[in-house]
């Protein structure tokens, strides 16, 4: 074992901003289960709706790129 | 990028080193003028929109080649994009938003290229732009609408109590566009690439190689994917501030 509490921190700091991807799959899942259910029980208004399930899914997964940012910074930046 | 070897014992790399941005010739300081290898796989990417582009359709046939076709199905795919989600007078900003999108997807395809370097893995590429469509955005709807611009933070739907709260949030999530707008495509970027190297980085392990380079093929799959539902957000999303930009009223 090498290394100071300071990277420690880092590392473990990294490890719980890397959860929050994780939760963003849930979100991003959730738009796109309930884009499908809504799709199935109505398949004729499906094809007008998918630039919005696009729009929600990419305003789910930004907040889980934001926390894969901050993992990154802190395994490389800081 | 399985076959990717390293030279003397074994694969020994990173998996961030793929975003180093090195100059092209020599190994000087990076100065802002310096041609580094952005800026060569960028020119790569705006010369092969204009030979898709400019050569492919230069012949005007009737029953299109396959370039040609492929042409004309990503200019009709933006033009209906534009005109489903920014309304019919947005028009006028199409060649805006298609060089937008060809920049976009043309980047991020080259740089599925195994050894090439993916642009806009670059948050400063995507910043500025992001940035780009902020500003241009912005300024079109003062220009368009005038003080009546601001009515997009004072939502009159709503009870007279809570518009000064409504309007300060609104106020922050306008400026935070620009930022998630970059961050979106450079942190997909990016994370899609390094989980690339991380599973080619298991390949030294002769045990889990196999693996590992199933777990390669499965995810440059999904990377292809990534890389236009990336492109085909962006300008989704361009298109969305444009109609607020346009009819600011909720």
């Amino acid at each position: 074992m090498e290394g100071d509490i300071a990277n420690l921190g880092q590392f473990i700091g990294a490890g719980l901003a890397g959860m929050g991807a994780g939760v963003a799959a849930l979100g991003v899942g959730n738009v796109a289960g309930n884009y499908l259910a809504g799709a199935l029980r109505n398949p004729s208004a499906a094809a007008s709706q998918t630039a919005t399930l696009f729009i929600g899914i990419a305003f789910a997964e930004a907040l889980g790129i934001f926390s894969f940012l901050v993992a990154l910074l802190l395994m490389f930046a800081v | 990028m399985a076959t990717d070897t390293g030279e003397g014992s074994g694969l020994v790399f990173h998996p961030m080193d793929q975003f180093i941005v090195k100059p092209l010739f020599g190994d000087g300081p990076v100065h802002w003028y310096t041609i580094t290898n952005v800026t060569l796989w960028m020119a790569i990417g705006v010369l092969g929109i204009a030979a898709m582009l400019i050569l492919g359709t230069s012949r005007r046939a009737i029953v299109p080649s396959r370039t040609q076709s492929i042409g004309e199905l990503a200019y009709g795919f933006v033009h209906k994009m534009v005109e489903d989600v920014a309304g019919k007078d947005a028009l006028k900003y199409f060649p805006y938003i298609m060089t937008l999108f060809m920049f976009i997807v043309f980047a991020n395809f080259l740089g599925l290229i195994p050894m090439a370097y993916t642009t806009t893995s670059q948050i400063a590429v995507t910043a500025i732009l992001a940035l780009g469509v902020f500003l241009g955005v912005t300024i079109l709807g003062f220009v368009k609408n005038g003080s009546k611009f601001l009515g997009l933070f004072w939502v009159t739907e709503a009870p007279l109590a809570i518009r000064p709260v409504l309007a300060v949030i609104e106020l922050i999530s306008y400026f935070v566009r620009p930022v998630s707008h970059s961050i979106r495509l450079a942190g997909n970027m990016t994370a899609g690439h390094a989980v690339l190297k991380v599973f080619a980085g298991f390949g030294q392990v002769t045990a889990i190689a196999p693996l590992s380079i199933l777990a390669v093929t499965a995810i440059y799959g999904l990377e292809v994917l990534v890389a236009f539902i990336q492109a085909y957000v962006f300008t989704i999303l361009t298109c969305v501030y444009l109609k607020d930009a346009l009819h600011p009223s909720h």
